[in-house]
């Protein structure tokens, strides 16, 4: 970081950029890469051996490889910036009027996990920081480590177990968005599927605030706020926490990433309606346009959200950018 | 080409030994005094030796058929059948064993690669680091799901596939670590020392660096297994396994979701199976974790 000592905040956002920029495209050289890894003829290995040639030649003009691969390239790229993912071979529909009502439902998936699982691990890690050693604390810590270690599907099945199915048969273990409909017109069938992305994001967060407020406490600026004799209240809200959430920040930024990859499971668990199933169902029917496409959108959205996370970071962490 | 003595590097006053190192034994024998450790090794112990005599226990093949789909429990099924009449508990035996080898290999491959990559960029310490760097950043860009669904959706979804994607995967992620590591280790004076005795390269990487990285890579690596199983476990849930009506807990999940509620066992004992191993994987990372914690701690103070 020290290279970056001329220039500043401004200057550590654009290199960030550039360099989320370079990552991109060097993704989408690898997203490329993988049409023309298909081993042989990749229109034979979609349409598979039974494909008549009028077919096979449609089909290489679609993906337009009858063209040298600069231009195939060059082509995907130009179409990907303009809108254009090309047409799902599977749904003979084009790629974004296919994807476009599905990313909706996974969006706001994410989005109310994310309102739901960020103040709650807050809270319960700074909970257990005050509760240090104490019963709270001992019990949450275990439980969370637990938790984390747990695959997604595994959550999602057992939550299903317990209130879709045998225990308490009070939720729908099926959210399928009928067309047309929104994922808020239907709120029962949110909250397993919601309840499966907190309990896989929750456990890291709140241990990293645990441990970011047990520093904070410990640190001479809250003793001085004691001593002046700041309400306890006013010690914990204004001095405390605001510069544990500092290290926080990155987390949460990094669990966001990944909730857009965990989706793809969790959705296919309660066959939600959205990007994560859309991906299962293309990989299982070798789709490749809607591969690519969502393999794009997905790499777009994690080096977004860890570009946020590293100049989130920054700016409220005012002591690191003296650093810089 | 004249290598300095050992009275030479002593004249100069300068240490040719590294450091004290924590010693990957000695580091995984001190964990075990935690509870949490000792629980999660007899966990992962109970679970894999499940895996290997699991099939010469089962009381049928995995895919005999010994009565009608989705019985409860008794009579010649102890854990009653599944969607297709086959024995839940003869499948539940042999479905471990392909998740655990392919966790392994991939978690191991992974680890080599990795910890190569970051020891080399943190001893290279020019341009090699940041393009070495920066393409492990184009490979986190995928979340590890992702880019296992992508590869097996080009390729297929064969064993070597789906190891050689989570090896991928887990590569970026322990290159970090080992190049944090070793950052530091690198300044240090017996590395000069042995640059300048002529010690070749990879024998300054291997013998020098690595073992002063191996703390944070232990910890790391226990995490990985714990994805990895996870990420192999889901796929197969996914119907992506390689072997898609083979015996694994993963695809027993997935076919018998449908009758969760006729026969909740067909789901209930690989869950309980997968979630076990991963827990037990869990504790053990968390124990080295808390154990090198201490010891950088115990370090610090001194």
């Amino acid at each position: 970081m020290n290279r970056l000592r001329s220039g500043g905040v401004p200057r550590f956002i654009v290199r960030r950029l550039l360099l989320g920029l370079l990552v991109l495209i060097l993704v989408s050289f690898v997203v490329f890469a993988a049409t023309q890894a298909l081993p042989g003829d990749p229109a034979r290995a979609i349409l598979g051996r039974s494909a008549t040639p009028a077919s096979l030649a449609a089909l290489r003009k679609v993906l337009h490889l009858d063209r040298p691969v600069i231009d195939q390239y060059l082509t995907w790229i130009a179409g990907l910036l303009h809108g254009n993912l090309g047409s799902s071979l599977a749904a003979q529909e084009p790629v974004t009027k296919l994807l476009a009502p599905k990313l909706v439902n996974s969006a706001v998936l994410v989005l109310i996990s994310a309102v739901v699982s960020i103040p709650l691990s807050i809270a319960i890690g700074s909970w257990a920081a005050l509760k240090r050693e104490k019963i709270f604390d001992t019990v949450s810590s275990n439980l969370l480590l637990v938790l984390a270690a747990l695959p997604e599907f595994v959550v999602g099945v057992v939550l299903v177990i317990l209130f879709a199915t045998t225990v308490f048969n009070v939720l729908p273990g099926v959210s399928q968005i009928p067309p047309g409909s929104r994922p808020w017109n239907d709120l029962s069938g949110l909250v397993l599927p919601v309840l499966t992305l907190v309990v896989a994001v929750a456990p890291y967060v709140a241990r990293i605030m645990r441990a970011s407020m047990i520093e904070v406490l410990e640190s001479d600026y809250v003793e001085m706020a004691r001593l002046k004799g700041l309400p306890e209240r006013t010690v914990l809200v204004r001095h405390a926490l605001p510069n544990a959430l500092g290290p926080v920040f990155q987390v949460i930024a990094l669990n966001l990433a990944y909730l857009a990859g965990g989706i793809v499971v969790v959705e296919y668990v309660f066959n939600y309606t959205g990007i994560g199933s859309a991906l299962q169902d293309a990989v299982i029917n070798h789709d490749l346009p809607v591969v690519q496409a969502l393999a794009m959108l997905i790499a777009a959205l994690y080096v977004a959200l860890n570009l946020l996370a590293d100049v989130g970071t920054i700016v409220v962490t005012p002591r690191l950018r003296t650093r810089l | 080409m004249n290598p300095m003595t050992d009275a030479d590097i002593a004249e100069a006053g300068i240490s040719s030994a590294p450091p004290p190192s924590t010693r990957a034994s000695s580091l995984l024998r001190r964990s075990l005094r935690l509870g949490r450790t000792r629980l999660g090794l007899i966990l992962v112990s109970l679970l894999v030796l499940l895996a290997i005599i699991g099939p010469y226990l089962a009381p049928y093949g995995p895919s005999t058929p010994v009565g009608a789909p989705n019985s409860v429990p008794g009579g010649k099924a102890l854990l009653g059948t599944d969607y297709l009449g086959q024995d839940v508990l003869s499948r539940l035996l042999y479905g471990g064993g392909s998740i655990l080898v392919m966790a392994v290999i991939a978690t191991a491959l992974g680890m080599i690669v990795g910890a190569a990559i970051g020891l080399l960029a943190a001893y290279s310490r020019n341009v090699l680091d940041d393009v070495l760097m920066r393409g492990m950043d184009v490979i986190m860009a995928f979340p590890q799901i992702m880019l296992a669904l992508v590869a097996v959706a080009i390729i297929g979804a064969h064993s070597w596939v789906i190891v050689t994607a989570i090896a991928l995967t887990t590569a970026p992620r322990i290159a970090r670590v080992a190049r944090g590591a070793a950052q530091p280790v690198v300044e240090r004076d017996f590395i000069a020392c042995s640059e300048a005795m002529g010690v070749p390269r990879w024998q300054i990487l291997a013998t020098e660096l690595l073992p002063n990285t191996l703390g944070p890579l232990m910890v790391e690596a226990s995490l990985r297994v714990t994805y990895s199983i996870g990420v192999i476990a889901a796929l197969a849930y996914l119907g992506l396994a390689p072997d898609p009506n083979g015996a694994n807990w993963g695809t027993m999940i997935q076919e018998n979701q449908i009758a969760l509620v006729v026969q909740p066992w067909g789901v209930v004992a690989p869950i309980i199976a997968i979630a076990l191993l991963t827990m037990g994987t869990g504790l053990i990372g968390d124990g080295i974790a808390r154990t090198a914690a201490g010891i950088d701690r115990a370090r610090g103070g001194e």
